[in-house]
């Protein structure tokens, strides 16, 4: 989908637009579009940068198709997962927008570092949805070339791809494939218990240092698990950034417009040479950490009815009716697609063949290893030694 | 094939084994739709909706509300063609299946359109065919049989094969043969056969899995074998080191044991450490006169309501410890940093030695506990203590501690304080000392109180007065009773 730059247009046009700066320092977080779905024309953050997006009518009904599916086909997932069919599953539900908003900024040349739960990042680089479902249900290891679609294999060591999304990064800057409107930028997702671990600061160490061409983007859904952010950080996230020596901003991450806007906005600096940005998405987990975890134990019901308030799905609905971009035929059209995306997630899953037993020695080296195939050669001889066996 | 579908309970986070129904949210005869929630269960780590896997009408519910159900067991049963007539017969009405029957319906090819091979398909050795990724068996066979092997051997010890009367014509005839029975001398010599949690086990409790034969199947050490090689007799433990003559001057490694630090022990020493290094001590005996306390006892002991009530010396010194900590509440804080947190409750700590090594139980708000319910409440403590079944809770939240160590002969000693209190009265043994009793020496009952406290808090004159007070009470309760309450 090629959405339009940031800043590069003209006023919008509809819902009685507005302007508003944001003051130097505040917390407050960049948003372009408000929880009861009114639009905000631009917004002026801290370091006098100019945030707008000025996308078509299809562009705009195009995201909300995909913040609509991406949360279908994640909920189908939990629900396969309490049905048996996978081992564990991390819902992404209420960080919609921060996932299609950061997805769709990349531009097809950007490289893209995830964690377990960045399925609407996934979506939006145009993988087939079942892929994070084959490594959920232990039948794979998620199965996409991260060199095709430009979007790395899911990382469930906390923080971890941070390194190797600075390391990649430093890569490209040596490569020369930095500056212009096709450089490459590069992007690592992770959460904001990350931001604790050793593996991010370091990384915030050498990407700063080394001017790496990477964009930090943190979603900060509230919650370490069970940790509180409160109990996680003295000063809001995004501030952090500060003292490492990049510049750092917190957006609204339940407005996937600001979301775009703040994404594209770090990420065009990358490719052109001038270092990483830490973005810090405030957002909000609804679910719970992961299909194994009960949020009810260490949060309370009106800490999540007050974000049910804000949701990401709603606003973006809200502002397409007021803005008469949509109707009501496009939002049934839209949830009939999710629901048949769902139905067809769900059979394929159903039919996943599991993994012949001898598979494991695949894909360990690239060109083989003697001493791997006479593993292999003994284990075939084992399982040969069973009646009815086919490995 | 066959529309009616069992939904068995699958494991809903990682590895567990069980589930317990909270509540079901649809009822035999409801039409549901593809995952809508159909039931509330608890396990171990979360409570859970499990929403349908099928359309449909509810067949059959097995289990009701708050039974505690296996991993891989049938919950419900869901027609998923209701509008096609009636079932040839009804399968509501169907006691819970049994193991048998279950592998039987599992192996049956009961999901229909699904290949064999595919999840929801018949898999082979009694697989499951709807759980997570492989899916654990339902069944006991443990394996396929080697080639070569007799079929007779596959075929005997048959358990009852129960068809299903709803599926009459999806149960083949699948056996359940118990695990096989395995020659013990096949293993010796060869490597250790043990489950991980089981080799955990051993190490914790210092078991070397090399010495046991196993039970379990094919000669593999059971949970069962670790606990019964740890719970043998002392006399096996190697610790005694061997006298040796004076030629054998030998100061190596094989005349050293090493014991791992774990367990009580461990947290002992970490507490320990902890307290002696952060909390400055001071500690201060008193020799006192307690005839008068014990034939007070022995009064006591002689009431007819006292008669079933364990009485020791303990429990006058716990009450004497209970009424001076009323009257120099100080005694019984903490010191939080840049405060001192004075508490009105007395979580009373009774140190034990226990076979799991020291513990420190408390009685909880003992100083609102009249004497006969304080007396009820040491005896409870003790005998939880001693059986080894004392919990976390007993030993969380201690404020003041009596270490009763006249139990073992000495006279008094130098307590540690546990991590957080304030004071610690170590109690002696009691016995008969010539004493100076009226201008005379007299043989009279005497004990030594020690009391160690944080000198943070408490300066010598505050612990003095305690330990004085506490010493008052033991050489004549029923006045200090009578002045104090």
């Amino acid at each position: 989908m090629a959405k339009g730059d940031p800043g590069a247009s003209t006023r919008g046009r509809r819902a009685a637009p507005r302007s508003r700066k944001a003051v130097t320092g505040d917390p407050e977080l960049v948003q372009l579009l408000t929880p009861a779905g009114e639009r905000i024309d631009s917004v002026t953050g801290p370091d006098g940068t100019e945030y707008r997006v000025d996308f078509t009518d299809e562009e705009y009904r195009g995201l909300y198709r995909d913040l609509v599916i991406v949360r279908k086909l994640d909920a189908e997932a939990t629900a396969l997962q309490r049905q048996g069919e996978l081992g564990l599953w991390a819902s992404l539900l209420g960080q919609e927008a921060a996932q299609v908003g950061s997805g769709r900024a990349l531009r097809a040349q950007d490289m893209a570092f995830p964690t377990y739960r960045e399925h609407g990042v996934l979506y939006c680089r145009g993988i087939d949805p079942i892929m994070p479902l084959g490594l959920f249900r232990g039948v794979d290891q998620g199965g996409w070339d991260p060199n095709e679609f430009k979007f790395n294999m899911y990382t469930i060591v906390i923080g971890a791809q941070t390194l190797h999304a600075t390391g990649y990064a430093m890569g490209v800057t040596m490569d020369g494939r930095t500056g212009g409107e096709n450089g490459e930028a590069v992007i690592a997702y992770f959460g904001d218990g990350a931001t604790s671990q050793g593996d991010v600061n370091e990384s915030f160490v050498w990407a700063s240092v080394f001017n790496a061409p990477l964009v930090f983007f943190c979603q900060n859904n509230q919650y370490a698990i069970s940790e509180p952010l409160e109990r996680q950080t003295r000063v809001p996230l995004y501030r952090r950034a500060a003292g490492f020596g990049f510049p750092g901003i917190r957006v609204d991450g339940n407005d996937v417009l600001a979301t775009y806007a703040v994404t594209r906005h770090a990420l065009d600096n990358a490719r052109n040479g001038q270092g990483p940005t830490l973005i810090e998405a405030y957002t909000y987990r609804m679910g719970a950490h992961t299909t194994s975890d009960d949020p009810t134990r260490y949060r309370i019901a009106s800490e999540v009815e007050a974000w049910q308030a804000k949701d990401p799905i709603a606003r973006m609905k809200a502002f397409l009716e007021r803005a008469k971009i949509a109707d009501e035929g496009f939002f049934a059209d839209v949830d009939e697609q999710a629901r048949r995306e769902a139905i067809d997630l769900r059979e394929r899953v159903l039919a996943m063949p599991d993994p012949k037993p001898v598979t494991m020695f695949d894909h360990v080296y690239p060109n083989g290893s003697p001493l791997l195939d006479e593993q292999r050669a003994q284990f075939n001889k084992y399982f040969d030694s069973f009646e009815g066996s086919a490995h | 094939m066959s529309r009616i579908k069992r939904f068995n309970l699958p494991d809903l986070g990682e590895g567990l084994t069980e589930g317990e129904i909270l509540a079901w949210l649809v009822k035999v005869g409801d039409t549901i739709e593809l995952n809508q929630p159909i039931v509330e269960v608890e396990t171990a780590k979360a409570a859970v909706e499990i929403p349908a896997k099928w359309a449909g009408q509810v067949q059959a519910i097995f289990h009701p509300e708050g039974t505690t159900v296996e991993v891989g067991t049938p919950i419900i049963a869901i027609d998923t063609d209701p509008g096609a007539g009636p079932v040839e017969s009804s399968t509501a009405d169907l006691p819970a299946p049994s193991a048998a029957s279950l592998a039987a319906v599992e192996v049956a090819p009961a999901e229909g359109a699904v290949e064999p091979g595919l999840i929801g398909g018949p898999a082979p050795g009694g697989r499951t065919a709807v759980l997570v990724g492989y899916g654990p068996r339902t069944t006991t066979a443990k394996r396929r049989p080697r080639k070569g092997a007799t079929p007779a051997s596959v075929q005997t010890d048959l358990a009852p094969v129960v068809p299903v009367q709803a599926i009459p014509a999806t149960a083949p005839a699948v056996a359940v043969s118990p695990a096989p029975a395995v020659n013990g001398d096949a293993r010796v010599g060869g490597p250790v056969l043990a489950k991980p949690p089981v080799r955990k086990l051993a190490k914790d409790l210092g078991v070397d899995l090399r010495t046991l034969t196993g039970s379990g199947p094919l000669g593999s050490i059971t949970r069962e074998d670790v606990q019964r090689a740890a719970s043998a007799p002392a006399a096996a433990e190697p610790l005694a080191v061997t006298a040796t003559g004076p030629s054998a001057a030998n100061f190596g490694a094989d005349r050293e044991q090493r014991v791992p630090v774990k367990g009580v022990r461990k947290l002992t020493a970490e507490n320990m450490s902890r307290s002696a290094f952060t909390a400055p001590h001071v500690t201060e005996f008193l020799t006192v006169d307690v005839t008068r306390a014990m034939k007070a006892l022995d009064r006591l002991r002689g009431r007819r309501e006292w008669r079933d009530v364990r009485v020791s010396p303990l429990l006058l010194v716990a009450k004497a410890v209970l009424l001076a900590a009323k009257r120099h509440p100080m005694v019984n804080s903490t010191w939080a940093g840049d405060e001192i947190v004075v508490k009105e409750y007395v979580n009373l700590g009774i140190a034990a030695a226990t076979e799991r090594g020291l513990i420190v139980p408390n009685v909880k708000d003992a100083g609102r506990l009249t004497l006969r319910e304080l007396a009820d409440a040491l005896t409870d403590l003790v005998r939880t203590a001693k059986a080894g079944k004392t919990s976390p809770a007993d030993m969380s939240g201690g404020t003041l501690t009596i270490t009763n160590v006249g139990v073992f002969g000495v006279d008094t000693g130098t307590p540690i304080l546990p991590p957080g209190e304030s004071a610690i009265l170590a109690f002696g043994t009691v016995r008969e000392q010539p004493w100076v009793h009226k201008g005379k020496v007299k043989p009279r009952l005497v004990t030594t109180l020690g009391l160690s406290f944080d000198h943070r808090i408490i300066d010598g004159e505050l612990g003095s007065k305690f330990l004085r007070d506490v010493g008052d009470f033991l050489t004549d309760p029923e006045a200090a009773l009578l002045a104090w309450t």
